[in-house]
């Protein structure tokens, strides 16, 4: 992506997130109050997490790739386990796939 | 009972708001560490990294964002996920809008201000101290704000230092924040579902469409699960309660 691209990217990325806040703040509408409604919403965010979690984790291009992501992923899912603040599990991530890749891994 | 002088009582009722908008902050600002580190590492300049930080101010958005143009994807994908993610804002603020009761500029900031953590403090709050539960949301909104941007910016120069991103993990850091703001909200079986139908739809469709689209894809794991029949109305709150 050419650096005006990433500008723009972040500008309408910027524009449509404040966007929803304001709909939501100057346009109540009661339909948007439904329990149904906020049930999928609540899981439309699981899943859109879930589909990053794993493109992230396994994705390379246009493809994918089992490499020292996985196992640093592990480690951060044993880290929530254990209740480690978010800021911990992402430093054991990181320190996982880094020393794991010092040692000539993928 | 020994009858307490009201505004005593109000006072205490606000007091704890702040205390617990401020360690939200806090603890909600240290990440803001690692969206700077990862959004440099994904190509985006200072700038950048910081207007997404000041203007789009919802995390889980700008880790998709910058994400999804990480990953080589489209713009339109990566605004897409953005936006799908912050829809969830929506909601909280038509929620939030009684409550608040603002008019002018502050309307305008207080929609700005209207993020998981801000609503979650307001909301915390008595439902009889309804300026302890405005106190709240003030309070955590800004603080969130304040502390977010400070650590986003060290987190860009930090980044910037740091050269290969995939020597320090940074990739594997990206992984484990998607699933450190996934584990929260998998208390309820629906969402368990959904949330494994959704990685099966990501990593199936990963090798043929353009990176950003799974993700995607992936979204419609809620319409699937959302829209399927059984306890749907109560199944949901009563399993995520613990």
């Amino acid at each position: 992506m050419t650096g005006a691209a990433v500008w723009v990217t972040v500008g309408a990325g910027c524009a449509a997130c404040l966007g929803l806040k304001l709909i939501g703040a100057y346009l109540p509408q009661s339909w948007l109050a439904r329990e149904s409604v906020a049930r999928v919403m609540n899981l439309v965010t699981v899943a859109l997490l879930a589909g990053l979690l794993a493109v992230q984790a396994a994705g390379q291009g246009q493809g994918l790739a089992i490499d020292s992501r996985l196992a640093a992923v592990g480690a951060a899912a044993i880290a929530l386990w254990l209740r480690a603040p978010f800021i911990a599990v992402v430093i054991i991530a990181a320190a996982v796939a880094a020393a794991l890749r010092a040692l000539g891994l993928p | 009972m020994i009858p307490s002088p009201a505004p005593t009582g109000q006072s205490a009722a606000v007091r704890a708001a702040r205390r617990q908008a401020v360690s939200v902050a806090v603890a909600t600002g240290l990440y803001g560490i690692s969206v700077g580190a990862l959004a440099v590492a994904a190509g985006l300049n200072i700038w950048q990294t910081q207007l997404l930080s000041m203007v789009m101010f919802t995390g889980g958005s700008q880790f998709a964002l910058v994400g999804v143009i990480g990953a080589g994807g489209l713009g339109g994908a990566a605004v897409a996920s953005a936006a799908l993610l912050g829809g969830r804002n929506l909601l909280y603020a038509v929620q939030l809008g009684p409550l608040l009761g603002l008019r002018g500029w502050r309307r305008l900031l207080g929609a700005h201000l209207t993020i998981d953590e801000s609503t979650a403090v307001a909301l915390a709050q008595p439902t009889a101290r309804p300026d302890a539960r405005r106190a709240g949301f003030w309070w955590a909104g800004a603080g969130v704000w304040v502390c977010w941007n400070a650590l986003t910016l060290m987190g860009t120069l930090a980044g910037d230092a740091m050269g290969d991103p995939k020597a320090w993990g940074l990739d594997a850091a990206a992984a484990a924040a998607f699933l450190g703001l996934l584990w929260p909200r998998l208390a309820a079986r629906r969402a368990q579902a959904t949330a494994a139908l959704a990685v099966g739809i990501a990593l199936v469709t990963s090798p043929w469409l353009t990176p950003g689209l799974p993700v995607l894809a992936s979204a419609l794991a809620a319409l699937a699960v959302g829209l399927w029949p059984g306890r749907a109305h109560s199944g949901a709150d009563q399993e995520g309660s613990p």
